[in-house]
């Protein structure tokens, strides 16, 4: 294993459903706060997890504007781990699966994640130093 | 001696299967490996002294080493300076400490 280790996470939960979307976004910020290079696998629902056209809302029931909600955006949190990491000399190698994508329609991601395949998760098991699978229940 | 790192989200009031993976935890360290249970979102209810805490003094017992998330634990109201027999409050780094390792790590 290098002094920089390589780790790889695949998701499965859509955003807004799990706290498992949250805790992997947390544990892949921790990684990425270190400088670790960081792939991730996102497939079935968590391809949702990048969609760029995630929109903040205003909450009428609290009579609360856009602004005063600060409604989460996923989205910006996979920025901001991205971001992160390049911060700090890692990187973070988004790939959503291709026929999830196309199964949700889902198709535009924020800048930084590409498209593949379950071969590309191998792929990526195969060069990094750990995995850790966040299976949906 | 392998090094493993069991990772448990659900709450063992709402999951029979907690069981089994606590299960595992114990059969590992009996056998002389290096495990840590490290508990995370509901994971840490039993972590509260309670009716289902006793499974995790055991497991300690047993060799495990038993962390709970802190911030799991702050956002369900659970004191990390009250947590039950054999539970340590630990962050969220202790798993991207293990996966760095090379330890054996599964989510359940």
């Amino acid at each position: 294993m290098s002094d920089k280790p390589t780790l790889t996470f695949a998701l499965m939960d859509p955003p807004y459903e799990n706290a498992r979307s949250t805790t992997a976004l947390l544990l892949i910020d921790i990684a990425a706060r270190r400088g670790y290079d960081v792939k991730v696998f996102a497939y079935e629902g968590a391809v949702c997890l990048p969609f760029a056209r995630q929109a903040a809302h205003p909450n009428a029931v609290h009579g609360r504007d856009v602004e005063e909600e600060d409604h989460p955006l996923p989205r910006e949190w996979v920025a901001a781990v991205m971001a992160a990491s390049e911060r700090n000399g890692g990187h973070v190698d988004w790939v959503n699966c291709g026929l999830c994508v196309d199964e949700r329609g889902v198709d535009e991601a924020i800048a930084g994640v590409r498209r593949g395949t379950p071969g590309d998760f191998w792929k990526m098991a195969s060069e990094s130093d750990n995995t850790l699978v966040i299976p949906t229940r | 001696m392998a090094k493993y790192l069991l990772i448990e989200s659900r709450d063992p009031f709402d999951a029979n299967d907690v069981a089994h993976f606590y299960d595992l935890a114990e059969g590992l360290a009996r056998k002389g490996n290096a495990v840590t249970l490290f508990l995370v979102q509901n994971g840490v209810l039993p972590a509260r002294p309670g009716t289902r805490s006793a499974a995790l003094g055991e497991l300690a017992a047993a060799g495990v080493e038993v962390l709970a998330d802190d911030f799991s634990l702050r956002e369900r109201g659970i004191a990390a300076d009250g947590l039950a027999h054999g539970v340590t409050a630990a962050p969220l780094d202790v798993v991207i400490d293990g996966l760095a390792e090379g330890r054996k790590t599964l989510w359940h």
